[in-house]
């Protein structure tokens, strides 16, 4: 039936390993810096409810953690079990980056036993908020050192190549490499926007099923206007990085964007249907738009796939992938803006049905804009693994088994996401926040 | 001594640094649900918990350290490796994830669920035992090469008996390490009856792990003779192991000075284990892979030296402030805080 092709089994792991761990690193990156902004607005304010805030999210925090360590564990091993040919090249780069990327990791694994334990031993509060800025900056720092290692697969630098050995390496020049600024920027933005959606969601949902303590309140003003301002810097940085592509990947650009012929006053084409002999069907078409993405000037030329050789063009699939990300984006933009415009006015009621269910609805889209972004980031990167030295094919395992690997680690993560969400439940639905209130002697 | 060298060396104690907190992680997770099928779960379960609640993450991290490193330093090891261990390796991480996140279910989300338990206790043994393959293979004659690729024999693997005299040492010793960590933890924490209990652990424990390292002397000079003649020129390592040894039983037996017993517990693993690493020199992969194939750049190996002394200077610290608050602080030990 099927033939055994262990380069694309080995791409399929990878893809679902890292669709899995994405999700609960996105969470990972951007929850301690709203545990922290919760805390300090609590020990600011003498509030309490923003410190219970602050223990909640955190509770929750530690079972997503858990399976950000263990996915990220598996993500770190499979990259060799996986890909023994590219480590055997590319470790002699990389592992700089992935090496500092543990120690950030090791040191806000500390951080964080230390935080968690310590809710109520300091006799001063801001000393346990102190705790918490370790643990805000590792999980930065993790997110900022394996960018790079992605960065540096897009625009390899730092390294000369000698009979297929990578030789007289540079390593700082490697990790900060084109892409890097523009990268790590959008990884860590997009990151603190989607938790600050998420947590919203949260809130927005209780008050929707009709929960009116004030504190459900305060969570979504905390986070909604968390998530506009990430909002705005992930719109900027997202035009930074399409100048990026423009200049460095353009073959990326054009696949997303399905331009295939190089032009000035390039248009920007929304939705649409490919045919074949690539015409475009569907589509909206919003002239300039593109040349204005790419170089900042509505009359400047975009390069076309027309001009790279076929065999290695991306697939032109991303161009949904792309266009979902953006739309999505604009969608949490608009929404978050909104509601910090209805806080504003008095006259306006922040808390109208369709607002919140707009953002509840903004809570998993986010994360999926999440997923479709890498989707867009690493599919349109093919055929190469290290673009312009080395081809998926080069890098792949020649082992036997990855199929009956996929079959095992599939299910291994159907199982930590249902048992996830299952405690996440329960934990929160046993103890609802007007118990604890009521526990704690708040009330 | 040469970059090769400084590499290995950071990168074995880092393994044996894994080697003894993940063994007091392993080993206290099966003796967590092994009191709570023999009903004894009320007498420890509560040291247990108190010690690994704030240190189970970063258990993790020592093993990753490890394999980062070690593609860092030698990206052969990549090739060899990464090629050959797709199954075993892939196995080690499934039972490391449910393990991992069994553990947060378990004590975050619904204390008492017995099945996340009995998950967390017989992973704790099963990882041991399938980690411990890596330093079998190492050993040569499983893995083979033709032409441009390799292979593992998994027919040699299971039918050896040097392999599974490595299992055997690795399961005895999770346990005896654990054991002689715990005794120590619950005599600190002044909890008598849960000292009794682990105390007869430990004790018991310590005859299985000699006789495991004498069996794995002897299989191995029936495996690779020529590691094993180069152990012997080291027997002085060895020997002090043996040592350390019978110094942490006599004091584990007398009930006095436990910490240092423990100490001892540690020396005895790690004149041995360094013992058996310096004897294994300058093979990573025998007969395939010295340190001083593929080693990585001059350049590379400075910056990673650099980031690890960086490293370093920012983790001691941090570990330090981690065991005065929950291990050396005795209000916190006794449940006072």
């Amino acid at each position: 039936m099927f033939e055994y092709d262990p380069v694309l089994l080995s791409r399929i792991l990878t893809g679902i390993t890292l669709a899995v761990h994405v999700i609960f690193a996105t969470v990972g990156v951007g929850v301690p810096l709203m545990i922290a902004l919760a805390e300090w607005m609590g020990i600011k304010r003498n509030d309490e409810h923003y410190r219970l805030l602050a223990r909640r999210w955190a509770r929750g925090f530690v079972i997503t953690v858990a399976i950000g360590v263990v996915t990220g564990t598996a993500i770190g091993l499979q990259l060799s079990l996986l890909w023994p040919n590219f480590m055997q090249m590319a470790g002699h780069v990389i592992s700089l980056p992935l090496f500092m990327e543990t120690f950030a990791f090791f040191f806000e694994a500390i951080f964080l036993g230390i935080y968690l334990y310590t809710w109520d031993r300091f006799k001063k509060k801001i000393y346990h908020f102190f705790i918490l800025i370790p643990v805000a900056l590792g999980a930065m720092a993790s997110g900022f050192f394996i960018t790079t290692v992605n960065g540096f697969m897009n625009a390899p630098r730092g390294f000369d190549l000698e009979n297929g050995v990578l030789t007289n390496i540079r390593p700082l020049e490697a990790m900060f490499n084109p892409a890097t600024p523009t990268k790590v920027a959008h990884v860590l933005s997009s990151a603190y926007l989607t938790t600050a959606f998420v947590l919203a969601a949260i809130a927005a949902f209780a008050i929707l099923k009709g929960k009116d303590h004030v504190y459900h309140k305060k969570a979504l003003h905390l986070t909604m206007t968390a998530a506009a301002i990430f909002a705005i810097s992930t719109a900027i940085i997202g035009d930074f990085s399409g100048k990026y592509l423009a200049k460095y990947q353009p073959e990326k650009l054009a696949a997303a964007e399905w331009h295939f012929e190089t032009s000035t006053e390039a248009p920007l084409i929304l939705g649409g249907v490919l045919q074949e002999n690539n015409e475009v069907k569907y589509a909206l078409e919003i002239p300039y738009a593109l040349s204005i993405l790419a170089h900042g000037t509505p009359d400047a030329e975009v390069i076309g796939l027309e001009e790279f050789p076929e065999d290695e063009l991306p697939p032109l699939v991303v161009h949904y992938f792309f266009d979902l990300m953006v739309g999505i984006g604009m969608f949490l933009a608009f929404i978050s803006i909104l509601y910090v415009l209805f806080a504003k006015v008095r006259k306006w009621n922040e808390w109208n049905k369709p607002l919140l269910w707009a953002i509840v609805a903004g809570g998993p889209l986010s994360l999926l804009a999440i997923e479709m972004g890498w989707f867009f980031a690493e599919l349109g990167r093919q055929p190469w693994l290290l673009v312009g030295y080395m081809t998926v094919e080069q890098g792949a395992t020649t082992s036997e088994h990855v199929d009956l690997m996929i079959v095992l680690f599939v299910l291994l993560y159907i199982v930590l996401c249902t048992t996830c969400a299952t405690v996440l439940r329960k934990m929160f639905k046993n103890n609802p926040v007007e118990k604890e209130l009521h526990d704690r002697g708040m009330e | 001594m040469s970059y090769e060298v400084i590499g290995i060396s950071v990168l074995w104690t880092f393994l044996y640094g894994y080697l003894i907190v993940a063994s007091i992680d392993f080993g206290a997770g099966f003796f967590s649900y092994y009191s709570t099928i023999t009903k004894k779960n009320h007498l420890i379960n509560k040291v247990i918990v108190r010690y690994l609640s704030p240190v189970w993450e970063v258990t993790n991290v020592f093993l990753v350290f490890f394999f980062i490193g070690i593609v860092g330093f030698f990206p052969s090891t990549a090739y060899y490796y990464g090629t050959t261990l797709l199954v075993p390796g892939s196995i080690a991480i499934v039972l490391l994830a449910i393990r991992g996140s069994y553990y947060a279910f378990h004590h975050y989300g619904e204390k008492g669920n017995n099945f996340y338990q009995a998950l967390y206790g017989a992973t704790g043994l099963l990882i041991p035992a399938s980690l411990s393959v890596v330093l079998t293979i190492s050993e040569g004659g499983f893995i083979y090469k033709y032409e441009d690729s390799v292979w593992l024999d998994y027919g040699a693997l299971f039918t050896s008996f040097y392999s599974w005299a490595v299992v055997i040492l690795a399961l005895v010793s999770v346990l005896y390490i654990s054991a002689y960590f715990l005794a120590f933890y619950a005599k600190a924490a002044r909890d008598e009856n849960a000292f009794e209990v682990l105390r007869k652990y430990a004790l018991n424990w310590s005859l299985p792990t000699i006789l495991a390292s004498v069996l794995v002397f002897f299989a191995l000079s029936d495996h690779n003779p020529e590691h094993f003649d180069k152990m012997l020129e080291l027997s002085w390592m060895f020997s002090l192991s043996f040592l350390f040894f019978l110094g942490a039983v006599y004091l584990m037996w007398k009930k006095k000075h436990l910490g240092v017993a423990f100490i001892l517990v540690m020396l005895q693993f790690a004149t041995a284990f360094f013992g058996y690493g310096a004897s294994h020199m300058p093979y990573l992969l025998y007969p395939y892979l010295t340190i001083y194939d593929g080693f990585t750049n001059e350049s590379m190996a400075v910056a990673l030296i650099t980031a690890f002394i960086a490293g370093l200077c920012l983790l001691i610290p941090s570990l330090y402030l981690l065991m005065r608050l929950f291990l050396f602080d005795n209000k916190y030990v006794q449940g006072k805080k």
